[in-house]
Formats: C-alpha cells, structure tokens, sequence
C-alpha cells in the first residue's frame, strides 16, 4: 500500500517549509525512518523521514521550492503498484486546521483515510531514545476528534490563541472549560472554531486541558509533574500585576545593575588552562554556571508567568541567547545547575555552533526557565535585555574588563563585568532580584563555590 | 379576549384618550369628514365634533407647525400624516420645533405631541411612497419613536404617546391596519423603551420591529419545524432602545440577525449590532447579519420590488447563516 510523504511541521511555529535538499532520488529503496529530504523550518533545518517501506516512486516538491505544512511532497509505494490517483492529488494540501472551507476538508480527510500513513508532528518522528520527557509529555494529549487530521504546528505549540480563528464565544467557554483551542478543530467559514467544535471537544474529552501542556501563552513544554509547583496568585501579587503592567506593559519590566570583581574567576581560569587544554574555561562558562547554581537557591526568580499563577520550577533550565545570521535564537541547558562547569562548557559551545547553522530541534530551544544574554565580546560595557516570556528575568552580560577601582581605600586595577538583570515586577521585586544578584555576586567572586 | 384589526387598535387608543382629556385632539388630511384616509378615525367626527377632529388642507409643514404651537400652550395634539412620506414636508417642524422645544426653552415648554401615519413600503407604491424613516426620525436627541408591530403594541404604545409631554413619532403600516389580533377590552398600558420578547428560543435572536414582527414570527415558526428555535426580540420603541433585552437574548442564544424594513446605511440595525457587539462580544459565535431593503430606490415593477424587499426566505437564509447552517 503507498504511503504518502506531507510537508510536516517539525518545529512547533511551522507553517511551511522549504525543501532545500533530496536525500532519495526516485527509485531508490526506503525504509520507515528513513530521511528522505532536508527540510528548513522556520527556525532550523530538519530531516523529513519517510513514514513507511518501499521505493521513492515520486518527489512532488522541487528542491529550493517552499510548500504550506501538510502539502503531498512525495509517494512511497511499490516498484510496481499504480500511484497515478495519488499523485494527481498533488497540489492540494492535507486538512490543516485553518486552511480550506469545511466541505474542503471533509473532502481532504476522505482522501487521506485510505493512506497508511498520516503525517504526525516532527516529535515523534525523532524516536524514543531522542526525543526528550518534555515533549513527550507536552504531546500526549490525543489528537484532535477528526482522527489524526491535524499534520500541522497546532497540537501542543506553545503559540498563543491569537494564531486560531474562533468567535469570541468559543474563546470564553474554551477559557471556562480550560480548553486549548489549539487541540480543538474548527468548522466555520476558514476553519473558524465556533461553539458546537467546543462542545464536541469537550464531550469527546479530546481536546488538551491547558495546564497540562501549553499552559499560558508561549509557555514552553514543561516536563513531568514534580519539577515545578505552581501558587496561585496571592492579592498583593495580583495587585502588583495589574498596577505595575498599566505601568509598563504588558510585563512591567525593572532593571537592577550590578558590578562584579572577576580577579577570582580570571585567577581560575589561569589555572585551569595552565593544568591542559582539556580543562579550559571561558568566563561566559563561569557566569552560566554561577547563574544556573544561584537560580537553584533560588527560585523565587526561576519562575514563570502562566496568567493567573506563578509556576516555580525546582529544575534549571538555562536559555542562552545567541545571535546568529537569521536573528536571535535561544537555545536551552537543560538542568544547568546540576552540570559541570566542563559540560556546560561544551554543551554551550555545541548548542551556539548548530543554531547559527540552524541545526537546533525543537526540544533545544524551548522550555527554558531563565534565560541569560552575553554581549560583552562586543565591547558592550552594560544593557538590559528583554524578557523572553513567560520567564521572570533575564541577565544582560556586558563586557569584562581592567578597571581601577579602590579596594580598602587603595587604587588597584580589577577585573570587572557589569550584569543587569531584567525582572518582570509581576513575578519578582526590587528586594528578591537584589538578593539574587548579591547570591550570584558571591558565587562569582568566590568561583570555588561552584565547585563545591 | 376581543379580536380586532391594527386599524381599529389605534382607533380605540386615540378615542380612549380624547375621551379621557380633552386636550387631547387629533388633525390631519381626511381625518374627519372622510373618516380617516385609512378609517382609523371612523365615527371620530361625530363623537368629538369638529372642533376636536380637524381637516387640514394639503399643508403637512403648516398643520404640524399648528400641532407644535398647540402642544406649546398646553393642548395635547395627535398629528396623523396621510403617509411618513409625506411629513418629509413637516420634518422641520417636527425635528428644529418640536423635538428642540424642551431643550431651547430652558424647560419652559413641554412638547406633548404625536406625529403619527403609515411608514414603509405596501404594494407597488414605488420609490417616493414606500420608504421607511424610522433611522432619521430616531436619530434626533428629543424624539421618541415607536413602532408597534401588532393591535396590542398599537394601542398600549399610542396611549403611553398621547401622554407623554415629549414629542413621540408612530411608525405604523398600511399593510398592517387590517391584521387582526387580541385586544382586551380593559384599559392598558405599554411603556414607551421597552421590547418584548414575542417568541422564546434558544439558537438565534431576530431583533426587529414594526412590520417586519410578522415576518420573524413566520420564520420562527418555519425554523421550529427543523428544531431551530428563535427569540423574536420585538423593539417596539425605536428610541429610547431597550438595550437590556436585546443584549439579555442575544447572551442566551449567541447568534443574532437583525431585521428591518429599512436601507442598510446607518439604518435602525446598524445601531443594533453596535449595541450587541459592545455588550455581548463574548457571547457571539458568529458576526451578526442585517436583513433590511436593497440599497435602491423601492421599484415599482412587481418583481423588482419583491427582490427589493426584506421577506421571509431572507430572514431564513440570515438565520441559517448565522447558525453555520449553510
């Protein structure tokens, strides 16, 4: 039986594709798996992989040619079976939520039931052993009622419902109900979801309790229960919320600076370089670690902004910012506090080396739980980064460098970084940022302690 | 409970009330000798005498100029305009005298007049006959403006009109003076400002008024045949607008089409959905639709001015629309 090969979304924002690159030529053997093209999302380039045995009977998508998700890229069949009806399919897309007028896609889903295979999201194409708990859980939730319909971004993408169309009364009741419109499938005029797809969702008990997967908008895949704990919001930080984002919004954003004496990390440095190469650190590994380790005791500020709760997460998953060709991305170390300054080292060098070729999955650049900015090799003596939500700070490094500053009233020079951290007030105050800049100041100036 | 017709519904109203005050007096073209252009006040001339039942020659500027001064110096006069068409002439007098009088005067005079006729279109009465004005009568701050949809609401709304002291114009229907409905006999009331629910549903509100009651009516009816069931929202009072009811149906049901005899420019529905859409954006499942006359002259031609005209296919299709249906 054929297989059809779709456009898939492999990254959770997808909507189309480019397909840069064949990895088959048609003839050629196939096996479940299998890549079959190079394709660049938005956000990085991917393999699309072949989701059944046989031969490459037909490539639909040229090279260098951009197709929507869900688009009928290519047909895997027998060397001799009959494809024709098939491939004079191509051109019309699989039913993707938002796309074609409901008749359209009642058509579409006819046409896809006979297929043995229906186009899933990137995750699961990855395999087990490769696919971290994150996603694995932000995925569970079953697919939406028309079974296996959905080969597009809205499963669990941590997208925000502006991306869906609806009428305001499904909003509301999917709000009350604690629906995610994303898992609900719509059957108005333009895919619009109105009230009878939420009832229908609701009764099928298909669609994805929100706190369960994307709980807010753009929060990322949060792994399995236990790793965080979620309060609800107190009134005075309700209160805080709303006066200070009518403020500044809609995070009301503070700025603390500070000025840390680096002769002790640089001091460490020498010494590790002069023991080998192999035990080499940059000052950048120094701050992220120091930083992982002060979120760890502290996570009041390792926290997340869900709307109508604070989500306090006991793991340390640290973004950090990376400037590449295209534009900033944030990939994440995952569990930072708990690595060793060496793997930090390495995983940081690895993770800014793929996302400036545009290599990163998915599960590497979401789901952080405080992100850090480093512009100090620019010469930057000191900014202030933007929050990266629903995170409640992030900490804008600027350039380390000899300074002449007095020490028990003596001129001397010193090596000094400035950091800001940038803290959504709704989250943390003035008084609980201080005290993790003065925690993270003692780690910096005393970098023994990161290695205790 | 007595079965009478729209016409004589508001007969009963006038007679009730000129009986009740006897400021209150009613004047026109054919209101007396000929008994009503449209018999409304048939025997009126008789029981009232001349004094009290006036003949006006073909001047509808000039006799609600009289009506306004009569209201001015404390008489209560009910104006009949042969056709609303036709008190285009009056407008100045109804909308720069009587609808600013109050307000001009600092207080000093009240404006307890009625302009009342036949508005809308009957049967190949052609362009200039067959207007409905209720939008530009209901725009001007100072005027009141109902049009009742049934021989009850005529005459419960026409005596809250005669009574009250502001200025309040009737919107009635020549297609409507020979329907037929119960009225009792006892002396009642209806509150100018407030609609009625006509018909109680669940899945969509029509929100409409005048003659256009019956056609919502008749296409619940037939909608409750396929088990679609409608709140027939009746206004009644053009303006002041009982915005509670409407908003009260349109949360309960989510869906609502908006049906006027009217031009869909600035008409009474434009103003309608701008209330639904301020009170209820979280209740609607889809953007409300206007049913209301083709943007055109009325034609006279019997064809034309059936496609012309707001009926019930299109209130059926509105609602099914609007219920995803189609």
């Amino acid at each position: 039986m054929a297989t059809k090969v779709f456009m898939e979304a492999l990254s959770p924002t997808m909507e189309e594709g480019r397909l840069v690159k064949w990895l088959k030529n048609e003839g050629d053997a196939v096996k479940s798996g299998e890549a079959l093209a190079e394709v660049e999302t938005d956000k990085a380039i991917m393999e699309l992989v072949a989701r059944g045995d046989g031969v490459l009977r037909k490539r639909l998508i040229a090279e260098g040619d951009t197709a929507p998700v869900g688009t009928l890229a290519g047909v895997i069949a027998t060397a001799d079976e009959n494809i024709d009806a098939l491939v004079a399919g191509a051109g019309k897309t699989a039913p993707a939520a938002g796309a074609p007028a409901p008749e359209k896609v009642v058509a579409n889903q006819q046409e896809t039931a006979g297929a043995s295979s229906i186009p899933r999201r990137a995750e699961e194409s990855q395999g087990e052993a490769s696919t971290p708990p994150q996603q694995k859980v932000a995925d569970a939730p079953p697919a939406a009622p028309a079974a296996g319909a959905a080969p597009t971004s809205s499963g669990s993408a941590p997208a925000a419902a502006g991306d869906v169309r609806s009428s305001p009364l499904a909003r509301r009741l999917a709000s009350e109900r604690g629906l995610d419109l994303h898992s609900v499938q719509g059957s108005g005029p333009n895919g619009r979801i109105i009230k009878r797809d939420i009832e229908a969702a609701a009764a099928a008990g298909a669609a994805t309790p929100r706190a369960a997967a994307s709980a807010a908008p753009s929060a990322p895949a949060i792994p399995r229960e236990g790793d965080f704990h979620d309060e609800p919001l107190t009134q005075i930080r309700k209160t805080i919320a709303k006066r200070l984002g009518e403020s500044i919004g809609p995070i009301p954003t503070f700025y603390l600076t500070a000025e840390f004496d680096l002769t002790r990390v640089m001091e460490m440095r020498k010494a590790m370089t002069e023991l080998g190469d192999q035990f080499k650190v940059s000052v950048n590994d120094v701050l992220l670690k120091a930083t992982a380790v002060a979120l760890s005791q502290h996570p009041e500020v390792n926290a997340h902004w869900l709307g109508d709760k604070i989500r306090y997460h006991n793991r340390v998953h640290l973004g950090m910012a990376v400037a590449t060709d295209e534009g900033l991305i944030v990939p994440v170390i995952w569990d930072a506090d708990r690595k060793r300054m060496s793997d930090i080292s390495r995983e940081a060098k690895e993770l800014a080396k793929r996302a400036r070729e545009r290599k990163l999955k998915p599960e590497e650049f979401t789901g952080s739980t405080f992100s850090v900015s480093n512009l100090g090799m620019f010469g930057i003596d000191q900014f202030t980064a933007i929050i990266n939500p629903p995170e409640a700070g992030i900490l804008a490094i600027g350039t380390s460098e000899e300074k002449l500053v007095v020490v028990n009233g003596e001129p001397v020079v010193r090596s000094r970084v400035r950091v800001t951290m940038s803290c959504d007030h709704r989250i943390i105050d003035g008084a609980v940022g201080a005290k993790f800049l003065q925690t993270l100041r003692r780690l910096i100036e005393n970098p023994l302690m990161l290695v205790y | 409970m007595p079965v009478i017709t729209y016409r004589d519904a508001l007969g009963a109203a006038i007679r009730e009330e000129m009986q009740r005050d006897d400021r209150v007096f009613l004047m026109g073209e054919e209101v007396a000798v000929y008994q009503g252009a449209y018999k409304v006040s048939k025997g009126f001339l008789q029981e009232f005498g001349e004094m009290r039942v006036v003949d006006t020659p073909i001047t509808e500027l000039g006799f609600a100029g009289v009506g306004v001064g009569a209201a001015m110096v404390g008489l209560r006069p009910v104006i009949e305009f042969m056709t609303w068409n036709f008190a285009l002439l009056a407008l100045d007098q109804v909308v720069n005298a009587a609808a600013k009088m109050l307000y001009m005067s600092g207080g000093q005079y009240k404006m307890p007049i009625v302009f009342r006729g036949p508005n809308g279109a009957a049967l190949q009465l052609s362009a200039q006959h067959s207007q409905a004005w209720e939008s530009w009568l209901a725009h001007i701050p100072g005027l009141k403006v109902i049009a009742p949809g049934t021989p009850y609401d005529a005459k419960g709304l026409l005596k809250s009109a005669i009574r009250d002291d502001n200025p309040v114009c009737v919107l009635e229907g020549e297609m409507l003076y020979n329907t037929k409905g119960e009225v009792p006999d006892e002396e009642y009331l209806i509150p100018l400002g407030k609609a009625e629910l006509k018909r109680e549903g669940e899945h969509c509100s029509i929100i409409t008024h005048g003659k256009m009651v019956l056609v919502a009516m008749q296409a619940a009816d037939q909608l409750a045949k396929e088990g679609i069931t409608i709140d027939v929202v009746d206004l009644r009072t053009i303006r002041p607008m009982d915005v509670e009811a409407i908003a009260a149906s349109v949360k309960k049901t989510n869906r609502a089409v908006v049906l006027e005899e009217g031009w869909e420019i600035c008409g009474v529905g434009a103003q309608v959905v701008d209330y639904i859409q301020r009170d209820c954006f979280d209740y609607l499942d889809s953007p409300v639709i206007r049913v209301h006359q083709a943007d055109t002259p009325m034609p006279y031609a019997k064809g034309l001015e059936k496609a012309a005209k707001p009926d019930l296919p299109k209130a059926i299709a509105a609602v099914r629309k609007v219920m995803y249906l189609d």
